[in-house]
């Protein structure tokens, strides 16, 4: 009963959420053709701008722009500054073209997108909810929702066949244990790291999908954030480091089965295994990070072009639209497949990690 | 390069709910399903085991009803085969008891015309004596009358006398 009340209580935590960030977003429909407006008529369209837009984080989720209104759902920003936290929505900044309590939205050159003490020119500790917070917040609410749902229905239906949701993601979750644990680590140890391994994989893998979907709630690059892949790299590193046996320092410190001279009077082979330590994790955040970036950018970049052709020819445009949108869906599908294949390969190269910190001397 | 600039607080934020996220599915989720998971397959497990062992089983039951059945067709064949020899012997002895009997009855009977017989001879004896007697008597009357006469007399007398 108490289980249940909590998925219940879930469910009203995403309606809570979702609910709120709707009406904020009608609240922030603010129509700028009034004026006090930078840039003409005549913009040229940038299509380098438009994708690295859409690929970085922003303190606002822009969702669409309809002629000169823009329509987003505002963020809190939160800010450290001179020993002291300022928090307001970043509506208040008027995307980028008003100030806010001495603050603003740097729109150009080297602090573009970040927020800046407008008397001293500092850029303030940044904490804001800014658009892959609040993805990744939403999408840990709906995880955990998920699979908590499910782990409701393991204890309910005791011993009896999977149904619904727990059918369509036991297989996955199996496919971790034994096609991904089991090896890697070790039929002994590997339950220690099916926690770990299990929400990274799931925490990747919907991310990814979630990534895929072009509006909002979905949209937000948030797997192909370094500072998402960076994070997930170092809990990597951290749990690989602590769950090193003496062997595995062993190997660094003084490699076995390499000749004397790599190790005295020049320690190559330690520097080079030190630097292993380090390349192992750092890796795995420019894989994920470069993987999802780059087909969203293919993605967008099919997308440019319709506007390209179109600013020069509008026939032209359709014209392009009718190649561009068929090879986007065929980046779609195979962006489905990269989803799948770069969570895997994440929580396997992880695995692998911690079963080479733990591998017994031989 | 703002793509390769990771954002401070997206790493403050990104570690801190991780954290909390891996906690808390470790905790609520992944404990129960991985628990559920593991009793699913160790019944299966079992129920597997509990069918090969009553497979093991109905066929050994099979193979002991088999050998059952085999043992009563050859005990069958034994009793079958024993009455037989039993009937044969009864009829055997029943033979020899009738063949016995009828020797018996056939030598009573063979005792009994002897004794008959000698009781007969015995009779005969006596009225032989008894002719005897009259016939002396009647030769000795004869005598009286011719002495030639006597001896034809008797020697008719006796060819006379048959023996029935």
């Amino acid at each position: 009963m108490k289980i249940k009340y909590k998925g219940l209580s879930f469910i009203r935590q995403i309606a809570l959420i979702v609910g709120v960030m709707i009406i904020s977003t009608q609240v922030s429909f603010s129509n700028e053709s009034e004026g006090r407006h930078l840039t003409n008529d005549e913009e040229v369209y940038d299509a380098g701008k438009m994708i690295i837009e859409h690929v970085i984080d922003a303190h606002e989720w822009h969702i669409m722009t309809i002629g000169k209104t823009h329509v987003s759902v505002p963020l809190p920003v939160i800010l450290y500054d001179e020993g002291e936290f300022v928090v307001f929505m970043s509506s208040k900044f008027h995307h980028g073209h008003e100030e806010y309590k001495g603050y603003k939205l740097e729109l150009d050159g080297e602090n573009k997108g970040k927020i800046v003490n407008v008397e001293s020119g500092v850029l303030p500790l940044d904490l804001s909810i800014t658009k892959n917070v609040a993805a990744m917040l939403m999408s840990m609410v709906f995880i955990s929702w998920l699979f908590i749902s499910i782990a409701r229905s393991y204890t309910k239906r005791k011993g009896m066949a999977p149904k619904g949701m727990q059918s369509l993601l036991e297989p996955l979750i199996i496919f971790i244990r034994d096609d991904v644990a089991k090896p890697s680590i070790g039929e002994k140890k590997y339950e220690k790291y099916m926690p770990y391994l299990l929400t990274l994989f799931f925490f990747i893998f919907l991310n990814n999908m979630f990534g895929l979907i072009p509006f909002f709630p979905g949209g937000a690059n948030l797997t192909g954030n370094i500072a998402i892949t960076g994070v997930m790299a170092v809990f990597t590193f951290l749990i690989t480091t602590f769950s090193a046996n003496k062997n595995y320092w062993v190997h660094i410190v003084n490699t076995p089965g390499v000749p004397w001279w790599l190790k005295i009077p020049i320690p190559l082979m330690p520097v080079v295994e030190i630097m292993g330590v380090f390349t192992k994790p750092f890796v795995l955040m420019v894989r994920l990070f470069a993987n999802i970036t780059a087909g969203h950018i293919i993605v967008l970049g099919f997308m440019s072009l319709i506007f390209i052709f179109g600013n020069m020819n509008v026939g032209l445009g359709y014209g392009v639209s009718v190649v561009s949108v068929a090879f986007a869906i065929f980046m779609g599908l195979l962006e489905l497949l990269v989803a799948f294949i770069q969570a895997y390969v994440f929580t396997l190269l992880s695995a692998l990690y911690f079963g080479m910190a733990m591998e017994e001397s031989h | 390069m703002e793509l390769v600039q990771p954002g401070i607080g997206l790493i403050f934020w990104m570690t801190l709910s991780f954290a909390a996220l891996i906690f808390i599915l470790a905790k609520f989720a992944w404990k129960p399903i991985l628990k559920g998971l593991h009793e699913r397959e160790a019944s299966i497990d079992d129920a597997l085991n509990a069918a090969n062992k009553a497979r093991e089983d109905m066929k050994a039951l099979k193979f002991s009803n088999e050998q059952m059945l085999k043992e009563a067709k050859e005990d069958r064949d034994v009793i079958l085969r024993e009455a037989r020899a039993i009937k044969d012997k009864v009829i055997d002895e029943a033979k020899e008891k009738a063949s016995a009997e009828a020797a018996r009855i056939v030598e009573a009977a063979k005792e009994n015309i002897q004794y008959e017989k000698m009781a007969a001879i015995t009779d005969l004896k006596n009225q032989l004596a008894t002719l005897s007697i009259e016939i002396a008597e009647k030769v000795l009357k004869e005598e009286l009358s011719a002495k030639n006469k006597h001896k034809d007399l008797v020697e008719r007398l006796i060819g006379e006398v048959k023996f029935n």
